[in-house]
């Protein structure tokens, strides 16, 4: 992965830059000591550092437009940066770059539940804006893995997911309006607390453009009822295959569970032996949990263990309370931290359709062999966004690359099926070189057209998303094509 | 298949369209199936899509349907209603309330992200749209999204696209995630509710967990909420909702499905203000701002969607309606009207200094020459 050589003409002018922030912002908001900015130095995609010229934490809407005023005037870039929970390096820095933390915006502005939004600051976290309205019995539905962590900011750069998008969508199907912040300093308000743009859907481009657009200060979220309860199934199968069928099957019969997760055998090993949820050892398992009363859930398990049952599970459990519903879950939930006991591992996210889940997986086999790495398999099936973890050794020199090299066959491998390289973690730098296997070079331009029009100086995390040849002329500062 | 008048431009096929937006020497009018009425506001040659049709793709399992932009509505709706699904968001159908001619088209629905009742609880078109090919305004042809529901590959240009009315691009091909029909429904109505106690009644059932489908008010008439799913699903939430709201008032419920699917097709469309001789105004709002803009129209004739967050209002002929309702927020689209009045208002609702920039911006650069339906937006 290669970044642009750092501008020697910002890097020239820190103290200068530093000064003029620190002159719009209060006492210890900026920050720009070597030793201090090291802690910004990367996001979740720890294998990249590089630590920015100086960090700005603003308090407010105000302060975030006093600072990117004085970034646009000195052409500064910018990286927005929410909790630094990226998988992708979204908020990896350059040398030559200002920080804008969203970390001091953390207030709850207004909750209207006969409306049924909340309006936050975008630093604060996912959790916790469930947690500002769970008293009165509603939540926030997006729940990425990182959500006791990962800000509102960042999901918004994102479009973020989690485990509950079949029922009730992204970050984008719960985002009602933001205020942001351009990179000359305009604020902007899009959207609200009614439904649907009057004219262009600017919101709906905003959010999942990786903080290139604008930095979002505010945002009006959805917030639903909570259901009267949940309970999840689990199903084990003798095969893959066979697991994806019963998938399909589900979902043909007209049943819509909040969420179907999949784990294949390398990654129920892992969990059973970090986390002892009583996993059966078999080749592949399903997680579905569905909503309601609870005779609502009878009804829908009902279905479910019906089409499960013709598919020969080898095991089929259904929880009986809350104990045996939070080990069921235990075990998923911790996949993640399980592998990283065991091993060092990438990460991926590609979303296939659904119906090519059996053959995507034999190419993963197949690749695996073939790079001598192993992988272990975990993702939300009702979806089709696959989380394959690539297990390598960081200590064994050439193991990283090798990885990466693979994880790029297996991106191909999803856009050849008809998906898409990220389902929820977003491009950043981490998938930015593969943009042209998924997109043409007029698909690329197309959206590289909305940035002039946001940001015509291509100064808000400009090494991000688009390959850097493509990105070139423009993040050089020649005019930007003809409008 | 919508008609094709001798003078239309009417391509074949996607890259056919293409050489066609490229050899354009004027203004084009982009018609699906023209039930919108909207092109004897602009000017210049009709590019129909009539003939860019047939569903390309359609995986009942994986929840994925893919159609050709011109494409009939009724004939996806029919293939989906074959497997028991559905578009989830309902898309209205506007001839009633337009009295227009044609076959609304899928690419109509995405130009114009045409939601019905249900997108109080599901979405918008623009929510279950995964994908779009597109000529823009120099005629290259851009893909973007694809046909899985999770996708944060690159910028939404599929949100960006539904509603933006043809004036960024033409649409060639769209994708959809579409959902299971539900197996049973039922109609909760209540009478003789003052608008602003609708409003509170509509609010307690939709925070409820009961998850209500529709939520409508008829200031003349009465007050509606839905409920679907499995059969003894709906039985229950209904019994519920009815203890929750029976000190509004009695709340009688209607289980026949075909009266069920009646009674919400009259509110999707609009039904109650068909005809002519008003202008007819749809305005999106806070939902508890509904009572406000029945307050402020006091002469309207209203009809109350989304819990009270979309109103259609009847007023009379050039009624200045955005003046009457000026500083609660939201937006009001003018949805029939003579020329002259759409001329005098615009369509749609200004939007403030930066944003207006930023749209112009946009328009700029996918349609350099100015030419995809020039001056609707």
């Amino acid at each position: 992965m290669h970044m642009p050589a750092p501008n020697p003409d910002v890097l020239r002018r820190k103290a200068r830059i530093v000064e003029r922030l620190a002159h719009v912002l209060p006492d210890g908001a900026v920050i720009h000591e070597e030793h201090e900015v090291r802690a910004y130095e990367c996001d979740a995609l720890t294998a990249y550092k590089c630590p920015p010229l100086a960090v700005t934490l603003p308090a407010s809407t105000e302060e975030v437009a006093a600072v990117l005023r004085v970034c646009h005037e000195e052409r500064v870039p910018v990286v927005p940066r929410g909790s630094g929970t990226s998988l992708a390096g979204g908020a990896l820095p350059t040398a030559d770059s200002v920080i804008v933390g969203v970390a001091r915006l953390n207030q709850v502005l207004e909750t209207d539940y006969d409306n049924r939004f909340v309006r936050v600051q975008t630093g604060r976290t996912n959790l916790s804006v469930t947690g500002a309205v769970e008293e009165e019995g509603f939540f926030y539905a997006p729940d990425p893995s990182s959500q006791l962590a990962c800000a509102i900011a960042g999901n918004i750069g994102m479009n973020s997911g989690g485990a509950h998008c079949l029922k009730y969508g992204v970050t984008t199907n719960n985002l009602l309006g933001v205020t942001m912040v351009l990179m000359d300093g305009t604020v902007v308000e899009l959207g609200g607390a009614h439904l649907d743009a009057g004219g262009l859907d600017l919101l709906g481009v905003v959010c999942g453009s990786e903080g290139q657009l604008g930095v979002v200060t505010e945002a009006t979220l959805r917030i639903l009822p909570k259901p009267e309860g949940a309970r999840p199934v689990l199903i084990g199968f003798s095969s893959n295959e066979v697991a994806g069928a019963c998938v399909s099957d589900i979902i043909k019969a007209g049943v819509l569970p909040v969420a179907i997760e999949f784990m294949d055998r390398p990654c129920i090993r892992a969990c059973e032996a970090f986390a002892h949820a009583g996993y059966p050892d078999c080749e592949a398992l399903l997680i579905v949990e569905v909503e309601g009363s609870p005779a609502e859930i009878d009804e829908q398990l009902g279905v479910i263990k019906q089409i499960a049952r013709g598919h020969d599970p080898v095991e089929l459990r259904e929880a009986a309370d809350a104990d045996e519903a939070a080990r069921i879950w235990l075990g998923r939930k911790s996949a993640f931290g399980a592998m990283g006991q065991i091993n060092d591992y990438i990460c991926l996210d590609g979303t296939i359709p659904v119906s090519e889940l059996p053959r995507v997986l034999g190419g993963i086999r197949k690749l695996s062999e073939r790079y001598g790495l192993e992988v272990a398999n975990v993702f939300h099936a009702g979806d089709g966004n696959m989380h394959p973890l690539i297990l390598f050794n960081a200590n064994e020199p050439g193991d990283l690359e090798k990885a990466e090299a693979m994880g790029a066959d297996i991106l191909r491998l999803c856009v050849e099926a008809g998906g898409c390289l990220t389902g929820e973690h977003g491009v950043g730098v981490e998938k930015r070189d593969l943009m042209a296997v998924q997109y043409t070079p007029d698909d690329l331009e197309a959206q590289m057209r909305v940035k002039d029009v946001f940001d015509p100086e291509w100064l808000l995390n400009p090494t991000k998303v688009f390959p850097l040849d493509v990105s070139e002329t423009r993040r050089l500062g020649a005019p930007a094509a003809a409008a | 298949m919508n008609a094709v008048l001798e003078d239309d431009i009417a391509p074949a096929g996607e890259a056919e369209l293409a050489d066609a937006v490229r050899a354009a020497r004027g203004p084009l009018r982009i018609r699906g199936g023209g039930t919108r009425g909207l092109l004897n506001t602009i000017e210049g040659e009709v590019l129909s899509t009539a003939r860019l049709r047939g569903i390309t793709l359609y995986e009942p399992g994986a929840l994925t349907l893919v159609a050709r932009a011109g494409t009939p509505l009724a004939e996806i709706e029919a293939a989906l209603a074959a497997e028991g699904q559905r578009l989830p968001f309902e898309p209205m159908d506007h001839r009633p309330l337009l009295g227009s001619d044609g076959e609304p088209t899928i690419g109509g629905v995405v130009a114009a992200n045409v939601s019905g009742p249900r997108r109080v609880q599901v979405g918008a078109a623009r929510d279950f749209l995964l994908g779009v090919r597109f000529v823009d305004g120099t005629g290259a042809v851009v893909s973007n999204g694809g046909r899985v529901m999770k996708n944060v590959t690159g910028y939404d240009l599929v949100k960006l696209m539904a509603g933006s009315w043809g004036t960024l691009g033409i649409l060639t091909e769209v994708s959809f995630k579409v959902l299971p029909a539900p197996a049973a429904a039922a109609t909760l109505t209540l009478e003789g509710l003052e608008t602003a106690e609708a409003v509170r009644v509509m609010a307690a059932a939709l925070t409820s967990p009961f998850e209500v489908s529709g939520a409508a008010h008829d200031p003349d008439d009465a007050t509606l909420l839905r409920i679907e799913g499995f059969e003894d699903s709906v039985a229950y939430r209904a019994d519920r909702l009815v203890e929750l709201l029976a000190p509004s008032g009695n709340v009688r419920v209607e289980r026949d499905a075909e009266a069920v699917a009646d009674r919400w097709r009259a509110v999707r469309d609009a039904r109650k203000l068909a005809g002519d001789g008003e202008d007819v105004w749809r305005i999106s709002v806070k939902p508890s701002d509904g009572v406000e803009v029945a307050r402020r129209l006091p002469d309207a004739r209203l009809l109350l969607d989304w819990g009270g967050g979309l109103v259609w209002a009847g007023v009379a002929p050039g009624v200045d309606l955005r003046a009457a309702l000026h500083g609660v927020g939201g937006h009001a689209t003018l949805v029939r009207a003579s020329q002259e009045t759409r001329q005098r208002f615009g369509v749609f609702q200004p939007e403030a200094a930066a944003v207006a920039a930023l749209s112009r911006g946009l328009r700029a650069r996918f349609d350099p020459r100015g030419i995809l339906n020039p001056g609707l937006m």
